[in-house]
């Protein structure tokens, strides 16, 4: 390590460029010049190649949606609630890996948005939010609506800053943005007092720049590489784990050929789902609490594991001593403070995932030879498959629905899920073969996030087909967005997997509380499919096998928001399950084997 | 060569041969951060939210005006250590971290007062301790000692006798030896904090 005394203070190093081009042009529309604070926020979005908003109105916020108004180059999405608005943005930020822009006014504005960041910064997601705040003066006054923001989001966002001056909102917005896209992505959040808005200046804000002292790694150390790269090709039993990190940094195509050409099983996170495509025969699946059977087995017994972007997450790892206990574990991570944090890595190989996996292939010499371990991989998978039945006198069963909407539907079709046992079908019964596909709530698992991601999601590829598993909870908590997708005409389809209750937790209440169904069973929901017609979007109610094609049909031909409220087996339960701290090779298949655990 | 070991219930490689467990230990971090609005409230919350140790916090400008210096005493396990130098270097106000070496210097101010019965006595430890009497009274004697841990904590032994009635300390600040800079702004090293420990930290 060098010996820094020497450094001075004011130590310049190289700022990174930003992937805008300078060169590109400014933008084909004729740009307004700056008047106002809230010209210059706006400013700040359009330099930024921002097209879409997602917010709502009030108060504080009203001078920079003033702004707005005579601006032609950027839709603003009103949503029914700033709750659907974050999680709008987030799923855009997934689908175009750049950061999606809310915004809300003070206080109740602003409150509404902190479940969606809170998420975003768990789940790594590129997001800002531009919040209204009451004039400096009365900060701190308890002023109508004066909530602080900045305090109250501080630790679920990246980077956050309340904005002082008119002359400058406009470079804390590109900053904030920019900090938003670069190095590990995260949420930013930059609070907006009425008078730094509202008052003129005439001052342009900058590209998105990131401050000089952020300097998150790039390229891995050369010589960390090569005896990591040294660890892989000798392994018997290697595997890859594929984490968001994979995704985030448009790193699936480094990593698809490098588990190729070496032949390395490779293993999805819940967030890396989507890297590797699982109809490869290398593919091992999704790991972890409600992963495969066969991924489990792996990911126990490897004996080196290449985990790219990921933070073993503790629904990943169960308990920390049976985790891949004789693996040498290489992490590759931009981030220095996940290294080490939840499982000690013993070759840390710090950088952006896309151009450490590529430094990796070039410095491997040999492909680790593990015909014996590919042929055991194999054995796991047909040993234990996905599976469930489907009695007749039972009602449908929800994995089956999942089944046929995936075979019915494109391969690149985005996926967003609602929190709860749906959202564990849709993970295991989806066939994932693309990158940012896979749109849930991972580290927060909020209940909500999946009808208004899919608004963002169909927003931000209006191309691709976009579907939303929900459950019958989580579809109550955002329903209300339903009269945003209906004003857009959003192309989208929810499908309800419908069980009258909180299943996730009416499955733990049966399995460790000894089936004391303690307020999660909710025979009280509406009939979403007419919930859905009262919207003016179009309801379909399915509860019989032989209705699924046709309902299917019914549903995806449909030009506009189409909602399926299928009629499940309430009984249902997912499996294969490793109970919370568990040991990952010992998952339950059904309720009987969890009391064998 | 592989790693030996398993991995504890912290995740951690541990070798069969050695203790199980990683003990506590008092690290001394010097940070060079923006001098903005925040940026204390941002560390303090850092450090209570992930639950490190924290003894001591303290803040004030340097030379350049556009940053300041914190020195914060966290009482932890390496690895414990380790992970809050690096959570503390990815806030993005903070410039740079160094953990100093147990021999960096250190200072901490604390202001004693005690009952003023008997006054002489009370003079001759501050005396003794190189320190201050700032006030004196019939029934009090506020004093002045500046020191180093060991030394801090001794002089408030020994006034202990005279039973202590308020007490004051301002926390460690600290610099570190010779012309090493105490947290430069290095940004390699700082990247990799993972490893790096002191020089003469075992
Ligand atoms: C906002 C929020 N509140 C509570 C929970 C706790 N929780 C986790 S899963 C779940 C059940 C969700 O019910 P539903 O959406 O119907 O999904 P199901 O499990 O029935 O498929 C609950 C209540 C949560 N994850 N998020
Ligand atoms: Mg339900």
């Amino acid at each position: 390590m060098s010996d820094s005394a020497q450094t001075p203070h004011t130590d310049e190093v190289e700022t990174e460029a930003t992937d805008r081009q300078p060169d590109e042009p400014e933008s084909e529309s004729h740009v307004e010049p700056v008047e106002t604070g809230a010209d210059a926020v706006v400013a700040a979005l359009k330099n930024a190649d921002v097209d879409h908003l997602f917010g709502v109105q009030g108060g504080a916020i009203m001078p920079v949606y003033d702004a707005l108004y005579s601006e032609s180059d950027m839709t603003h999405v009103t949503m029914a609630h700033e709750q659907g608005a974050v999680h709008a943005a987030d799923a855009y930020g997934i689908v175009t890996g750049d950061p999606g822009v809310c915004m809300a006014t003070s206080g109740p504005g602003a409150t509404n948005l902190v479940t969606g960041i809170a998420d975003a910064s768990m789940d790594s997601d590129p997001l800002i939010a531009l919040t209204g705040q009451v004039p400096t003066d009365l900060v701190g006054n308890d002023a109508f609506q004066e909530t602080d923001t900045i305090g109250v989001t501080q630790p679920i966002t990246k980077y956050n800053r309340f904005a002082s001056h008119a002359d400058e909102v406009g470079d804390d917005v590109a900053t904030a943005f920019a900090l938003a896209d670069e190095g590990r992505q995260g949420p930013t959040l930059v609070d907006l007092p009425k008078d730094v808005t509202q008052p003129e200046t005439d001052v342009e804000p900058g590209r998105p720049e990131t401050p000089d002292t952020y300097n998150p790694p790039e390229k891995a150390d050369e010589d960390a590489v090569d005896e990591a790269a040294d660890v892989i090709s000798a392994a018997e039993k290697p595997v890859i784990l594929a984490g968001g990190g994979v995704i985030k940094a448009n790193a699936s195509d480094e990593l698809r050929a490098f588990a190729k050409e070496h032949e390395i099983p490779v293993l999805a996170t819940m967030p890396g789902t989507g890297a590797f495509d699982q109809t490869h025969e290398l593919s091992m699946g999704i790991a972890g609490m409600h992963g495969t059977g066969y991924a489990n087995m792996a990911i126990t017994l490897t004996d080196c594991m290449l985990a790219v972007g990921t933070r073993f997450d503790d629904r990943l790892t169960g308990d920390v001593e049976t985790f891949a206990p004789d693996a040498d574990i290489v992490h590759v991570d931009i981030d220095p403070a996940e290294v080490s944090k939840n499982v000690e890595a013993d070759y840390p190989l710090l950088g952006d995932a896309k151009a450490v996996v590529d430094q990796l292939g070039n410095a491997m010499t040999d492909s680790p030879e593990a015909d014996l371990w590919r042929e055991q991989c194999q054995t796991w998978k047909d040993e234990y498959p996905l599976d469930y039945e489907m009695p007749e006198d039972r009602p449908l069963k929800p994995q089956y629905i999942v089944e046929q909407f995936d075979e019915t539907m494109p391969d690149d079709t985005i996926v967003t899920a609602g929190v709860g046992q749906h959202q564990m079908w849709a993970w295991q019964y989806w066939t994932w073969t693309e990158p940012r596909t896979w749109v849930t709530s991972h580290g927060l698992g909020t209940m909500g996030y999946g009808f208004p991601a899919a608004i963002g999601a169909k927003l931000a590829a209006p191309d691709k087909e976009v579907i939303a598993f929900e459950g019958d909870g989580s579809f109550l908590m955002t329903s209300q967005e339903l009269s945003v997708a209906v004003r857009e005409n959003l192309d989208i389809t929810i499908v309800i997997l419908n069980n009258e209750a909180v299943g996730m937790v009416r499955q733990w209440q049966d399995g460790f509380y000894e089936g004391r169904r303690m307020a999660s069973e909710y025979p009280w929901v509406p009939e979403f499919d007419k919930l859905a017609e009262a919207y003016g979007a179009r309801g379909f109610r399915l509860e019989d096998y032989d209705e699924v094609d046709d309902v299917i049909e019914a549903a995806l031909t449909y030009d506009g928001p189409a909602v399926v409220d299928a009629i499940i087996d309430p009984e249902e339960n997912v499996y294969p399950m490793v109970p919370s701290g568990g040991d990952n090779s010992l998952f339950a298949l059904s309720e009987a084997d969890l009391d064998e655990i | 060569m592989r790693p030996e070991g398993r991995r504890n219930e912290d995740g951690i490689r541990i070798d069969p041969e050695a203790e199980a467990k990683h003990e506590p230990r008092r690290a001394v971090l010097s940070a060079l951060v923006e001098h903005q609005p925040g940026v204390l409230a941002e560390v303090s919350g850092l450090f209570s939210r992930r639950q490190f140790n924290i003894e001591s916090l303290t803040v004030g400008t340097i030379v350049n005006e556009r940053r300041a210096r914190m020195t914060i005493v966290i009482e932890e396990t390496r690895p414990g250590i380790q992970q809050a130098k690096k959570q503390l270097r990815k806030l993005v106000p903070v410039v740079s971290v160094r953990e100093l070496a147990q021999d960096s210097v250190q200072r901490e101010l604390v202001i004693v007062k005690v009952n003023g019965e008997e006054p002489d006595k009370v003079h001759a430890i501050t005396e003794m301790y190189g320190g201050e009497t700032l006030d004196a009274g019939p029934r009090t004697i506020t004093v002045e000692i500046t020191g180093n841990e060991q030394q801090v904590d001794d002089a408030i032994d020994a006034y202990e006798q005279f039973g202590i009635r308020e007490i004051v300390r301002t926390g460690y600040a600290s610099l570190s030896r010779g012309e090493q800079q105490t947290a430069a702004v290095e940004h390699d090293t700082n990247v990799t904090a993972d490893t790096e420990v002191p020089a003469d930290d075992d």
